[in-house]
């Protein structure tokens, strides 16, 4: 029986850019940016990192290919740099190499990197999928979207539980309020207003049934984490946040081409939350977790979550969001710094982001945000679409 | 005996009301009114799009692998150099060692490919072929020819066993008669004057040939059940039949107000169309016309009665039909707006034409594959079985989607996506027997779909890289008629 990577692995720093349309930063500057503030909260010295992970999606209208622009941006003397992508979860990856690397006692100290420069494509949303999906696919695939892919599970959760698009929309509008209310008090948040439940149900419609406020904003930046052997972290600071469990699941195909999936969940999530729960030792999810930053893509996605995590029952998601159980005062704060839907969601940089949370929330460095007393938080972080996707969920705790 | 084997026909949904097009191009030249509507093609289909689904018709309950030929007829190829026949054959699923053609550059070539299949049948080089023909043609903003033209597709089985209408002769005048042409790289038609193209050419090549026919066959005027030849002039069309002394009963009535006038395909929809009403024992003439015309004499069989029932023919489609209230909208459809496309409109991904050689089955085709030790089918195409619980390695046999009836699993229309129709509407298709993938949807309206609706797939143009010049062709999801 594999160990695991409970406990052998801390985060001793942490950095995260102003997500927003960065019309004044390229990703050099994004990713010097993050790093800065990550050695600096770590107290250490570029010398020290040993060796590096980056990641970095749209590599298309982004940096370009390969860990180079990490290294020649930081000037990273001849360190062992990889560069990692996995849709939208690549910023969880690029955490993932550099904890494993730590935990397999190859080095001591590693950094993580992950950044994205979205907005210089022109257009709104993500860059056009028929070209980057592959060359046979893009002969097959339909005329897809991000907001378009997950829309199609809100279709069918509202039709499944039989749900009018009225009442359906109105519980994923409070799920996108709740979120406002939180990225309105976060200064590093790309969209920093709070938004009522009737002007979100009134916004023009992206992707039937989802509107405007319903998907998550597109933004530019970068998060970085400095991760080091768990018995070394106390070395560097008081305060430093364990990883608990990491794990990632892919699909298989079988919710896309085989004809068993209801649509109404993502597959990946439930197996990658039972497997992390696992691997942490968490027995009863709903009880355990303080604290959660889920890849809220869209408003569809935060929903089944809160199902496919365990914590809410089948179907039942709504009654937690009514009752106020995922607000910042609620039993399991979700989205404390506004989530995708508001930090903003720099595809490399998202899954570190929601590190970047869990870890100043720990430290109690949250500011109007901060959650009282937080023990277990839990990040989910997405790729793909709900018929064919990756899910990461990483739990750490004190 | 060598005759027609089956019929098949297409109608693309969209009609527009000619008011409409008079309404907003009329002031430009008032003469140009006619009455009626016109067919018009989805911004997703073109003439090897209609042609595959007239071919779709007419191969119903037919064994595809049968066909020794698909002739393709029309005046309006996507492509000079690619030929159409092709991407119809591997859409059609037909094998690799066939002969194909395309016929064009007049709009008699309907009938004289008709006329090769007919000639291969009978010398013994093949045993089935399939004709078919259809036409998009465009005309000006405010033309006369925008008013007349309409768009659709028939598809004729060309054999000597199961034969429905028996071919009984032929003749056939050919004259380098310019009354309209389109030289290379033109979009639109020129033409000389009406005068002109009536009185030396319509109303004398057809009655030329009908002649013609009747002295070869042996067989007077009132001898024929049926006579289809197109309308161009609705006072010529009349005067035709009188020179051929035709009563109004035997001559088959135009279906421009409905339709409109489809080039290549006109004569061989107006002749399903007296397939669908014939009874055995009627001869029917039809003649094509272009530079010249062809008349060919067919004989109903009573084998007509058997294969009647499962084709849609002209008959069904011209009650599957919705209304296209936009004359800006059926400009936009034929480019002949320029319309804000955005750039993710504009940059258009790349084709990857190996890649399209490599799984042109499963692109053009809709192959996917079934599990020979499970028996699940999945599109695409598989080696390693996606049951869960099944994951054979390389146990797969060739599985055809696109003959396969589906539910809609869940959608969306989304505003996102650049479409030349928003919103882009797509969704998860649970096929009849297994399988799902997902697919755009077309010829419907967000307001119409409904989750578990039923499904059948459509051959469509996916896209237009006209920076490549290329149109890439796939699948779409529509509902059932």
């Amino acid at each position: 029986m594999a160990e695991g990577i409970k406990d052998k692995v801390a985060i001793i720093g942490m950095g995260c850019t102003r997500f927003g349309e960065r019309w004044d930063a390229g990703a050099e500057d994004l990713i010097v940016e993050a790093f800065k503030e990550a050695i600096e909260d770590a107290g250490i010295e570029k010398k020290e990192i040993q060796a590096a992970w980056f990641g970095s999606c749209f590599d298309e209208v982004n940096v370009g290919k390969a860990a180079t622009p990490l290294s020649l941006t930081l000037k990273l003397p001849f360190l062992p740099v990889t560069r990692v992508e996995n849709f939208c979860a690549t910023g969880s990856e690029a955490l993932r190499g550099a904890v494993y690397a730590v935990a397999s006692g190859a080095y001591d100290i590693c950094l993580a990197l992950g950044s994205e420069k979205l907005k210089d494509t022109g257009y709104g949303g993500l860059p056009d999928f028929s070209k980057v999906l592959g060359t046979r696919n893009r002969l097959i695939f339909p005329n897809i979207t991000a907001p378009g892919g997950f829309a199609m599970m809100a279709t069918r959760y509202f039709a499944k539980y039989g749900l009018g698009p009225d009442e359906g929309k109105e519980v994923l509008a409070m799920v996108s309020a709740k979120s406002h209310k939180n990225g309105a008090r976060n200064p590093k948040a790309h969209l920093r207003k709070e938004v009522s439940v009737e002007k979100i149900l009134k916004a023009p419609m992206i992707a039937w049934p989802l509107g405007l406020f319903d998907c998550c904003g597109v933004s530019d930046g970068a998060a970085a984490a400095i991760v080091c052997r768990a018995d070394l972290a106390k070395n560097f600071r008081p305060d430093p946040v364990y990883v608990k469990s990491m794990q990632i699941a892919l699909s298989s195909g079988e919710e896309l081409m085989y004809t068993d999936w209801d649509g109404t969940y993502v597959k990946t999530a439930v197996k990658c939350g039972a497997r992390a729960y696992d691997e942490a030792g968490i027995k009863n999810p709903r009880e355990e977790i303080s604290m959660m930053e889920v890849h809220d893509c869209f408003s569809i996605t935060e929903l089944v979550t809160y199902e496919d995590l365990g914590i809410s029952p089948r179907g039942k998601a709504g009654n937690d969001v009514r009752d106020g159980f995922f607000n910042l005062d609620g039993k399991i704060p979700c989205q404390p710094d506004g989530g995708l839907k508001c930090f903003g969601h720099p595809i490399g940089a998202s899954g570190l982001r929601m590190m970047y949370e869990m870890y100043k929330q720990f430290q109690g460095k949250a500011g109007d945000r901060q959650i009282k007393d937080p023990k277990i938080g839990l990040t989910h972080n997405m790729g793909g679409f709900p018929a064919m996707n990756l899910i990461s969920v990483n739990i750490v705790g004190l | 005996m060598s005759g027609i084997v089956s019929y098949g026909a297409y109608v693309p949904k969209y009609r527009i009301d000619r008011k409409l097009i008079y309404k907003s191009m009329g002031w430009l030249n008032p003469a140009t009114f006619m009455p009626g509507e016109k067919a018009v093609a989805n911004y997703d289909e073109d003439s090897v799009t209609m042609a595959v689904a007239a071919g779709i018709d007419c191969l119903s309950g037919i064994e595809r692998a049968g066909v020794d030929a698909v002739f393709f007829a029309t005046a309006t190829s996507p492509y000079t150099e690619r030929q159409s026949a092709e991407i119809i054959a591997t859409a059609l699923d037909c094998r690799a060692d066939i002969r194909t053609a395309d016929f064009t550059d007049t709009l008699k070539a309907g009938t004289t490919a008709v006329l090769s299949a007919v000639d291969a049948v009978k010398a013994g080089s093949l045993k089935k072929a399939i004709v078919c023909a259809a036409d998009m043609r465009i005309g000006k903003a405010g033309s006369a020819q925008e008013e007349i033209f309409g768009d659709g597709a028939a598809a004729l089985l060309i054999g000597e066993e199961d034969v429905v209408a028996e071919f009984t002769g032929s003749f056939s005048v050919s004259y380098d008669f310019v009354d309209h042409w389109k030289s290379t790289g033109d979009r639109f038609d020129q033409q000389w004057e009406d005068r002109f193209i009536r009185d030396e050419g319509y109303t004398r090549f057809i009655v030329e040939a009908m002649k013609g026919l009747e002295k070869g066959c042996g067989i007077k005027s009132s001898e024929l059940s049926r006579v289809v030849y197109p309308c161009l002039y609705a006072g010529d069309f009349k005067k035709i039949a009188r020179v051929l002394e035709l009563s109004e009963i035997q001559v088959v009535a135009p279906l421009l107000g409905q339709v409109g006038y489809t080039g290549t395909a006109d004569p061989l929809m107006h002749l399903v169309r007296a397939l669908e009403e014939a009874k055995p024992g009627d001869r029917i003439a039809v003649v094509g016309y272009g530079t010249g015309a062809d008349a060919l004499l067919f004989e109903v069989k009573d084998e007509i009665e058997k294969i009647r029932a499962d084709r849609r023919g002209i008959g069904k489609h011209l009650t599957t039909r919705r209304d296209l209230d936009s004359y800006e909208k059926m400009a936009a459809f034929r480019n002949l707006l320029p319309t804000e496309k955005g750039i993710r409109g504009e940059n258009v991904a790349f084709t990857a034409l190996s890649t399209l050689w490599r799984n042109r089955k499963e692109v053009l085709g809709l192959y996917g594959s079934r599990c020979k030790k499970c028996g699940t089918p999945q599109y695409p195409i598989q080696r390693v079985c996606v049951k869960p619980d099944c994951g054979a390695i390389d146990e797969m046999e060739p599985y055809r989607f696109s003959d396969r009836k589906g539910t809609l699993f869940t959608y969306t229309g989304d505003n996102l996506a650049f479409s030349p129709n928003p919103p882009a509407i797509y969704g998860i298709v649970d096929f009849e027997g297994g399988g799902r993938f997902w697919f755009d949807l077309t010829d419907v309206d967000l307001e119409e779909v409904k989750v578990d609706m039923p499904v059948e797939m459509s051959f469509r143009k996916k896209y237009w890289d006209e920076k490549s010049g290329i149109h890439g062709y796939f699948w779409k999801a529509v509902p059932v008629v």
